[in-house]
């Protein structure tokens, strides 16, 4: 599977978000949205899902415009997890889970062991299988993001595509999700694409970053060469200090104290 | 299901065996299988077999617009008749009983109005292309509520004698049911129809996007869902009658006991929807007869107190497994 984004412009009524993107991503690679809120990272990420039209330029996958795909057939290529769950009427964790399935089953066909299986094997992978006959309504906030990835990883698409997975995670779970979605591409097999707001774990976890800047331009290269210290004060619009810790880069904030050239500067090297 | 199904059975079988002439069951069943020529058999199939098959098939096809419609608009209070369909209907129907048209004409008028509400919906509603829920649900609220007053406008300008009528069929009323196949067909060729997309109703249950990212064709099954759960109201109204309720509550009832995969929860609202509609107009014309009361007061009689003791049963049972 091959990615290609050509000269694609993403805007929101006559705001331009990003202007003439160009990217290309393979199996076995990941890359990092990083933005302010409001940047377009999402609308971004739908776009690249196919779930919006597209303005101007074009995405292909293996240099098959995406909305010359079957939906279907589009379904078993990409997937995509929203950053908020909508539950108008309840079901099981289990039957979310099955959820994922779909694209893989013709329309006369119900879901088999297998397919519980595989179900029962993501909700694994999440921590979730004691929770399999809950009720999603009796989630929560986590539990529930938890679950919507898991419903992704039973569709098993080539390419992940997330927004803000990590939003209502804990920490232990984070890292676990990022640990599982890293997995995959390093099978060589999937690719990732993820929102994130962690300028550090996209630097741990993904090869490639790509920053969107509030005025349309965007940065992408190797997660090491874009995370400077200077380009991500420049996107926060907000001074960060880069901690070293051994081949490790850290990336805080500084806080208002230290912005007005507080004494405490100095404690932090 | 197979409980829904002979429920079913015994419920047609009983509206066939009970009234101001009881006949009994295994004459009722002699009398269908065409072997036996009393007044009973007469009773039974020229009366009261069009008329329990009708209110069968109106309670299906009410119970399965509202399960659709619950869906297209993801909003589990919506009913068959949120999208102004039955307001069509009535207007029509309401305007050839003032004008004195004989049955048939105001079934065909009923019908008519309510194409013609559906396509004001959906015209207006898909305007300029973006077919929001939102703009979906407002259109034919508002739709539903100019019909009202145009209903309203014409009871309060028609003479004494037509009012009775008029009322009655507002509120529902089975009594002129003459020929119960076209809901009938209609019920189950529009289950069959819709019967294969219900996986991807699912999907849409849970959001459009989430749908579409899923592979469902989101436009055409929407636009399939709204033609669907139109056509099977405007067939309900025009047989029945404005019957409230269950349209509401049979697919709630319904989720309530098999949860919400609509695969099982179509075909079983149907059955349910129709059990219900049968009982209810078997009271309605045995309560007190030989007077008729209207089918519709009986529905919400029956249906009220069913569904509060379902919702506080699972309310309890939920907070227990918590």
């Amino acid at each position: 599977m091959r990615l290609t984004v050509r000269d694609l412009d993403v805007s929101i009524g006559e705001r331009v978000l990003c202007r003439s993107l160009n990217l290309g991503l393979q199996n076995g690679e990941s890359l990092a949205i990083l933005g302010r809120n409001g940047a377009g990272k999402s609308t971004l990420l739908t776009t690249l899902a196919g779930l919006r039209p597209i303005q101007r330029g074009s995405i292909d996958i293996d240099e098959v415009p995406l909305a010359e795909i079957q939906p279907k057939l589009l379904a078993q290529l990409r997937g995509y997890c929203p950053q908020q769950q909508q539950d108008a009427f309840s079901a099981t964790v289990l039957e979310i889970a099955l959820v994922g399935r779909h694209p893989h089953l013709g329309r006369w066909a119900w879901e088999s062991m297998r397919d519980v299986e595989l179900a029962c094997d993501a909700l694994d992978q999440v921590g979730m299988r004691s929770m399999a006959n809950r009720d999603v309504h009796t989630l929560s906030g986590g539990e529930r993001q938890r679950l919507a990835l898991a419903a992704l990883l039973v569709q098993a698409p080539t390419l992940y595509l997330l927004d803000e997975p990590l939003a209502h995670l804990d920490l232990n779970h984070a890292i676990a999700v990022l640990d599982i979605f890293s997995r995959h591409v390093a099978s060589g097999q999937q690719a990732l694409v993820a929102v994130l707001h962690d300028p550090n774990l996209a630097r741990r976890y993904f090869q490639r970053t790509l920053l969107l800047f509030d005025d349309g331009s965007w940065i992408e290269g190797n997660s090491a060469e874009v995370l400077t210290q200077d380009n991500l004060t420049r996107l926060y619009a907000h001074p960060l200090h880069c901690l070293q810790d051994g081949a490790q880069q850290w990336f805080v904030p500084q806080t208002d104290s230290q912005v007005a050239g507080d004494i405490q500067q100095s404690g932090v090297k | 299901m197979s409980i829904l199904l002979a429920a079913s059975v015994a419920s047609i079988l009983l509206a066939l065996a009970v009234g101001s002439f009881r006949v009994p069951i295994p004459d009722v069943i002699a009398a269908i299988a065409g072997d036996a020529h009393t007044m009973g058999a007469d009773v039974v199939m020229k009366l009261r077999l069009p008329r329990a098959l009708g209110t069968f098939a109106c309670g299906g096809l009410l119970a399965l617009a509202g399960a659709l419609m619950q869906v297209l608009l993801r909003n589990p209070l919506a009913d068959p008749h949120v999208l102004g369909v039955s307001g069509g209907a009535s207007v029509g129907a309401l305007l050839s009983l003032l004008l004195g048209a004989s049955i048939t004409a105001m079934n065909a008028a009923a019908f008519c109005g309510a194409l013609l509400a559906m396509l004001l919906v959906f015209g207006l509603a898909h305007g300029d292309g973006g077919w929001t829920r939102a703009r979906l649900l407002l259109t034919g609220v508002i739709i539903a509520a100019g019909c009202a007053a145009i209903a309203t406008l014409i009871l309060s300008i028609a003479p004494e004698q037509a009012l009775r009528g008029m009322l009655f069929w507002l509120m529902g009323d089975a009594a002129h049911i003459s020929n119960p196949w076209p809901a009938l067909l209609l019920l189950i060729f529009g289950l069959l129809l819709i019967w294969p997309f219900a996986r991807e109703l699912n999907l849409l249950s849970r959001g459009d996007q989430f749908a579409q990212a899923l592979g469902v064709r989101v436009q055409s099954v929407r636009i399939l869902v709204y033609c669907a759960g139109a056509l099977f109201t405007a067939g309900a109204v025009t047989t029945a009658g404005s019957v409230g309720f269950v349209g509401l509550v049979v697919p709630h009832l319904v989720r309530l006991t098999t949860g919400n995969d609509q695969r099982v929860l179509l075909p079983a609202a149907a059955l349910a929807g129709g059990c219900l509609l049968t009982l209810a107009d078997t009271l309605a014309r045995t309560m007190v007869a030989p007077h008729q009361l209207p089918v519709g007061v009986l529905t919400a009689l029956i249906g009220v107190p069913l569904f509060l003791y379902l919702l506080t049963r699972k309310t309890a049972a939920t907070r227990d497994m918590g």
